[in-house]
């Protein structure tokens, strides 16, 4: 206890010091939080922060990172709003999911605007896969499949009726004219869980994001028949077309980014949203995002704000769609 | 047959971090087996979430609880012969001929000799399932969700025989671990279900919270109601080693205590109080031709001991190859896996060989532990019987309280762990078990998901369920085993009344 409170104190006397010296005020004791064990995506999407910022020299002692899980981040997001709603010291983990739970009234009394959305840096893109000895080589023509006998085609997705992965296969059956409300989508524990019951010939297509079933479509396990992105995705997956060029309307991209509290002075948000800008633009940046499966995809301050209501607005429409 | 996951196992279980962590889980698992109040599930709810906090890696994790659970059969032992009073379950019988020879002043005898059982039980117990482990990994593909389904049913089933003593209760406590699984995010709708708003509860009843709260929290209620039962400790323990001729003597019923005791094991629902009261009394049947059974025979010491330790390793069998767990101590490591999000069934070998090698090498590494911890060092666990209870019952509370906080950082899981505590309590005292509660929360949410994804999949058709070859065999296996103990009772039953009336006649 009493080193914390020794930390604490050095922390507020090292930015109080720092405040007199730049322009910006660094936030005094920089924190993450995710919102779901260590080691999952929001995870991930935290340290991605904390090391960007720190290589950029935006900050100049490591973030901590703080896990808090509990309903997919609704947990947290209820904390930063009832207990951490003016508190600049803090930006919390997000995703394209996030926005998706929020349109469905799953973060509990709060909606979007309860937080600011501070930025995206970086993101997937869902993926369609079928096992490798599938007959089917192309969108096209699982589409056409789909057309004739949806009850023959279990779709198996990581997560429950409603969630990202069922949106993704929503979008295949709505792209083979069929009502999403009939799609026979079982909800497995994870991307290792639909490989698996892809390989066991349980379910017929899998959906996916493409970083996890990139390695195991060049293993040669699965076969990834189109990535939902606006264009072809760099490395392994630059053979892989997107479903644009296959002639459907499917885009499926899953940002993840930031946001603080309500009640953030303009001043510590516009601090974080230029830390995050320049920390973007170095080659370490780069190489951090790859290193976790992501592809470009910075957003940043107003931009994302919009982009965030956009997709909530989008997600309530295509949740209604669906009969949810 | 392929044992290269061993190989592999060994070179996961004999490295220097895993060595010392499977030595400490040895130790720890020792003492929580002398201690008469707390068994391996104590020790392991307790350690669970600080091995998880401490980010040790899954395999470690599975290592750890492992060595305790071994351990614990092999500490059991000394306070049945030290105290007449058994260390935990399957020490029962330990005491019938090792309490009688302490009194006889050859306590150190009794200790060393039964620590030789424990020994031998556990490395071929070890061997046992170092063959059956990969024997159904040629399976595993084609488990899907129908599959999965229908062996939970199976596992269900066999709960029947596991508690045999009180049926209904056994069947309330699954009923209620059930109910207990359906709090939380529902996995297939994403629906929320009894949270009552309660953001805390939206991923349901955490696991270490339920396991601490049913295990450490109410044995630490229980022991505090029994303060002041008096005990007396046999202190002088004679010579510390077995004498040659009793070892000879009794290599016959160690060696067929160890086969039996690995047999009981691996049948689901069967645990180490069962398979070291068969032991006793197969040994006394077969060997007592003198009358000395009871009285410090030597084979009446050896046999529950080598069998308590062959069906602690029995018990990985069906909860590796099936993800069913054999007793309440293997739920909770199954439990302890799905918190690592690796899903226990018959893929777990094909997809984590070193995990199932890590643990299946480190019960070797962990039984030669043992015996130099339980042969030489056996003085020192003899003195934990005298910790004091103003001692162990904060000690239990703080382990408890610290270990739930630093798993989930919220103090909310706190309070909920109490109140689960407090709950159990209450039902221990009206003679509930606390295992089918951790059964049924386990197998529960796996049955369920696995129900309805089935159901998803063929579009509501219940054909599903015996569509396949796995999925009807294990409809035939769970109705045996739910009506054979049925069928049994009913002709022993039959045949003591037509003995009745042979002796009326």
């Amino acid at each position: 206890m009493n080193s914390v409170f020794t930390k604490t104190l050095c922390g507020a006397a090292f930015a109080a010091l720092m405040m007199s010296a730049s322009a910006y005020a660094e936030p005094a004791k920089p924190e993450c939080i995710a919102g779901a064990k260590p080691g999952g995506g929001f995870d991930l999407t935290c340290r991605l922060a904390a090391n960007a910022l720190l290589e950029a020299t935006q900050i100049s002692k490591p973030m901590a990172v703080t896990y808090m899980e509990g309903g997919v981040g609704a947990v947290a997001y209820n904390h930063v709003i009832a207990k951490r709603g003016s508190d600049p010291n803090v930006i919390t983990a997000a995703s394209s999911g996030s926005a998706l739970l929020l349109a469905q009234g799953k973060f509990g009394q709060y909606d979007e605007t309860a937080v600011r959305w501070l930025g995206a840096l970086g993101a997937d893109y869902g993926v369609l896969v079928v096992s490798a000895d599938s007959p089917y080589k192309t969108l096209g023509e699982l589409v056409e499949a789909y057309k004739a006998s949806p009850e023959d085609f279990a779709i198996g997705g990581g997560g429950a009726v409603g969630s990202q992965d069922w949106m993704k296969g929503s979008l295949l059956a709505k792209a083979a004219g069929q009502d999403p409300k009939k799609m026979r989508y079982a909800a497995l524990e994870g991307g290792g869980a639909v490989l698996t019951a892809l390989e066991g010939g349980h379910v017929k297509v899998g959906s996916g994001d493409a970083a996890e079933m990139v390695k195991h479509h060049v293993a040669g396990k699965v076969r990834i028949l189109a990535v939902m992105a606006a264009e072809r995705l760099p490395g392994e997956l630059a053979d892989v077309p997107t479903a644009k060029e296959q002639g459907f309307d499917i885009e499926w991209p899953i940002w993840r980014g930031y946001y603080v509290g309500k009640d953030v002075s303009d001043a510590d948000y516009e601090w974080w949203v230029n830390a995050f800008e320049t920390a973007s633009k170095t080659p370490e940046f780069s190489k951090e995002r790859e290193a976790r499966g992501l592809f470009e995809f910075t957003l940043l301050g107003k931009d994302f704000e919009d982009r965030v209501k956009a997709d909530v607005e989008r997600f309530k429409i295509l949740a209604k769609e669906a009969g949810m | 047959m392929n044992l290269e996951y061993l190989w592999q196992g060994f070179a996961v279980a004999l490295t220097w971090q895993n060595l010392l962590i499977g030595f400490v889980g040895c130790f720890i698992g020792t003492m929580v087996g002398a201690l008469p109040a707390i068994g391996p599930i104590n020790g392991i709810a307790l350690l669970l979430p600080i091995a998880y906090t401490m980010g040790l890696p899954a395999e470690s994790t599975m290592i750890l609880l492992a060595a305790i659970y071994c351990g614990a059969e092999y500490g059991g032992r000394i306070s049945s012969i030290l105290l007449n009073v058994p260390g935990d379950a399957g020490a029962v019988m330990t005491a019938l001929d090792g309490y009688p020879m302490a009194r006889q002043g050859r306590a150190g005898e009794a200790l060393a000799l039964s620590g030789l059982a424990s020994f031998v039980g556990g490395i071929l117990g070890s061997i046992g399932l170092a063959l059956f482990a990969p024997l159904l990994s040629g399976l595993a593909i084609g488990f899907g969700p129908a599959e999965y389904f229908v062996l939970m049913l199976f596992a269900f089933a066999t709960l029947g025989s596991m508690v045999g003593g009180q049926p209904a209760k056994t069947l309330i406590g699954c009923v209620l671990g059930l109910m207990l699984a359906t709090v939380g995010l529902d996995a297939t709708s994403g629906a929320y279900r009894f949270t009552f708003n309660e953001p805390e509860l939206g991923d349901g009843i955490e696991f270490v919270v339920l396991v601490i709260g049913l295990f450490s929290i109410s044995e630490a209620l229980i022991i505090l109601e029994h303060q002041g039962r008096g005990m007396t400790v046999i202190r002088e323990l004679g010579r510390m080693t077995a004498q040659m001729s009793d070892v000879v003597k009794s290599i016959g019923t160690t060696l067929r205590s160890s086969v039996l005791g690995f047999v009981v094991g691996v049948l689901p629902g069967t645990g180490a109080s069962v398979s070291s009261a068969i032991a006793y009394t197969t040994a006394k049947r077969i060997s007592d031709t003198e009358g000395t059974f009871g009285k410090g025979d030597v084979r009446g010491l050896a046999a529950p001991e080598a069998a308590n330790n062959a069906t602690a390793c029995g018990a990985f069998v069906p909860m590796l190859t099936l993800g069913v767990p054999g007793s309440g101590t293997t739920a909770v490591m199954l439990g302890a896996l799905m918190l690592y999000n690796i899903q226990p069934g018959p893929m777990l070998l094909v997809e984590r060989p070193e995990i199932v090698g890590g643990l299946v090498a480190s019960l070797f590494v962990g039984n030669i532990i043992l015996l130099a911890l339980n042969l030489p060092l056996v003085q020192i666990f003899a003195r934990v019987l005298t910790v004091p209870n103003w001692l162990l019952v904060p000690g239990i509370l703080v382990l408890s309280i610290v270990g739930v906080y630093s798993a989930h950082s919220s103090v909310f899981s706190i309070y909920l762990m109490m109140s689960i505590g407090l709950v159990g309590w209450l039902l221990r005292k009206a003679g509930f078990d606390m295992a089918p509660i951790i059964l049924g929360f386990v197998l529960g949410r796996v049955m369920e998901v696995n129900l309805r994804n089935a159901l998803a999949i063929s579009g509501g058709e219940l054909s599903i369920l015996f569509s396949s070859t796995i999925c009807n065999v294990l409809w035939c296996m769970a109705l045996l085993v739910a009506i054979l103990p049925l069928y049994l009772s009913r002709r022993a039953k039959r045949r003591i009344a037509a003995k009745n009336l042979a002796i009326a006649e």
